[in-house]
């Protein structure tokens, strides 16, 4: 019966056709979701960057005429340079330290065999799940100067004073690690799987110390998916808000905290608009920039 | 494969240390019997700031807020992201590339900027805390986790059954419904609950457009934070802990954590 269906119709054979010269349909079924990209993202967006470019004035608020005001005073002022400058080195040190410690892990969680690998990963990988708040918090009340890292830090009389943490941009990169290194483990581990282990072995079985069949073995193997979660990392430390802003205080401001304050606090929004604009110009340059070196320099990796 | 020397291991044990020691903390820092920020150890063991979450009514909105804008704005995101999925599974056309980068643009966005930009939007069209609009800006930051999750599934989809239910004078719908749906089913659940999780969490976006009406779990527990940490907090913070490892128990069973988290396998 079935046989006879399909043979007698030709519709199959068509519809397949048809689906390779589609015509409106993919249009057609994801008209929903690009309407409301269109119309919440991109014209939100589009506002925001005129917005940039409008005066702002404390006692008349946002003036209608066009200036590049708010861009000359950021490029202009000590105090914005240091925030930006505060950012790109907290989200440079996040990468460092995630790179430094998240590689031997995952290289560690590898050769682990198989119920402890998936029970590991999923302590590592779970937190991604859990608010950066609650994660913010623990981490701020380990720092507080009666917290735990400053009571075992005395009382093994490592120091007598306790070290400040809270507040402290020490304080907000060890967190930020903390919140971005799954990332960084995520994309060295999908690198891995791509990797034939017995060249491993090989280099060892050929007489080569471990150290050796790091360097020249595994590490030029690894580098693309270093450096990809070294983009992610970057991006997401550069951007971060909750935990500078809950571990860093008032002073410490980075610039989403600063796009922050004066969206909510100083209420200037041409200028949140205009620092928010940067951040983002930053993040693509950085994020596109990258990817395409990466993707160039290691086409042969990532075709194999 | 080579095994782990006591070194590695060692190592591997501080790491998960420093993995789980902020989480472990809230969570005894929540059971102290004392006003303040304390080890439960010495003064002793208390409940009592579990049942103070009872009565903050704040927190008790916030949470539920959170929880209806969560279920609204994954629900909404998975049914836009599975025929925008089938469309980038299904079809070669033009624009398909830019397409799925522009679905995929709000992960790479900092959500400072979103927060600025809807911010900005909601003033002008004079909707600042509106639910309906808060969640269609939920959707947004949602969605590409959502789609990521229908494309793997939907992608290499055996269309042999769905070709076979359409060539015996199925409706598109039915074979859609009654084929393709069951088959990329995993996707679009792992999907959804992803999302979900990603609306409730989401912070830095929605304190930009929260207003006391529309004050997220999140958002209460950062304005909270800012100000003093006490014991009530790291409470609410242990039950987002133990409800997140609730779920994700039943990611593992949908369609597999790893696949959740790490991607496609």
């Amino acid at each position: 019966m079935a046989d006879l269906a399909v043979g007698s119709s030709p519709s199959p054979t068509k519809r397949k056709v048809s689906d390779n010269k589609p015509g409106m349909a993919p249009w057609l079924l994801s008209s929903p979701a690009l309407l409301l990209f269109v119309g919440l993202l991109l014209v939100p967006l589009i506002l925001t960057v005129l917005l940039s470019f409008h005066a702002f004035d404390g006692s008349r608020g946002v003036l209608t005429d066009y200036t590049l005001k708010n861009y000359i005073e950021v490029f202009s002022d000590g105090y914005y340079h240091e925030i930006f400058l505060r950012t790109g080195g907290l989200a440079l040190g996040v990468t460092l330290l995630c790179v430094l410690f998240g590689v031997p892990e995952t290289l560690i969680l590898a050769r682990m065999k198989s119920p402890w690998r998936a029970l590991f990963l999923i302590v590592i990988l779970g937190p991604l799940l859990i608010s950066v708040v609650v994660r913010t918090l623990g981490w701020a009340i380990l720092f507080g100067n009666n917290g735990l890292i400053n009571s075992a830090l005395m009382s093994l009389g490592i120091v007598s004073e306790p070290v400040r943490l809270l507040f402290s941009m020490t304080g907000v990169a060890i967190a930020l690690t903390h919140v971005l290194i799954p990332f960084m483990v995520i994309s060295v581990w999908a690198n891995l799987q791509k990797l034939d282990p017995q060249v491993e072995s090989a280099g060892l079985s050929l007489g080569a110390s471990p150290f050796t069949v790091f360097y020249r073995v595994m590490l030029p193997q690894l580098l693309p998916g270093i450096l990809s979660g070294s983009i992610i990392v970057f991006a997401l430390a550069a951007s971060a808000f909750a935990t500078p802003s809950l571990l860093g205080g008032r002073k410490l401001k980075v610039v989403a905290t600063a796009a922050y304050d004066e969206f909510l606090n100083t209420l200037n929004w041409p200028l949140g608009a205009t620092i928010a604009m940067l951040l983002l110009l930053a993040n693509v340059v950085i994020i596109l920039g990258a990817n395409r070196w990466v993707e160039r320099r290691f086409s042969q990796v990532f075709d194999t | 494969m080579r095994k782990n020397g006591f070194f590695s291991l060692l190592y591997h044990t501080i790491f998960i240390g420093f993995i789980i020691a902020p989480l472990v903390v809230v969570m005894l820092v929540s059971f102290t019997s004392n006003g303040f920020i304390s080890m439960p150890f010495a003064e002793g063991f208390s409940l009592r700031w579990f049942r103070a979450i009872l009565d903050s009514t704040g927190i008790i909105r916030a949470f539920w807020f959170s929880l209806w804008l969560g279920l609204a704005s994954a629900t909404a995101a998975i049914l836009l992201a599975v025929p925008g999925a089938l469309a980038l599974t299904r079809y070669k056309f033009a624009g398909r590339g830019v397409l799925m980068g522009f679905f995929m643009s709000p992960l790479m966005i900092p959500h400072v900027v979103l927060g600025v930009a809807f911010l900005r939007f909601f003033t002008t069209l004079n909707v600042t805390g509106s639910f309906v609009w808060l969640a269609a800006t939920h959707v947004i930051v949602i969605i590409p986790y959502a789609l990521r999750l229908v494309l793997s599934s939907a992608t290499g989809l055996d269309r042999d059954a769905e070709n076979a239910a359409l060539s015996l004078g199925a409706s598109r719908f039915t074979a859609f419904r009654r084929i393709v749906l069951p088959l990329i089913l995993p996707g679009v659940a792992g999907g959804w609950v992803l999302a979900f999780i990603q609306s409730f969490d989401e912070l830095t976006m929605t304190v930009f457009v929260a207003t006391p009406g529309t004050t997220t779990l999140p958002v209460a527990m950062y304005n909270q934070i800012a100000q003093t940490i006490d014991p009530l907090v790291a409470a609410v913070a242990t039950v987002l802990i133990v409800g997140t490892l609730l779920v994700m128990v039943v990611i593992d069973r949908l369609v597999g954590l790893d696949r959740v988290l790490i991607g496609k396998q």
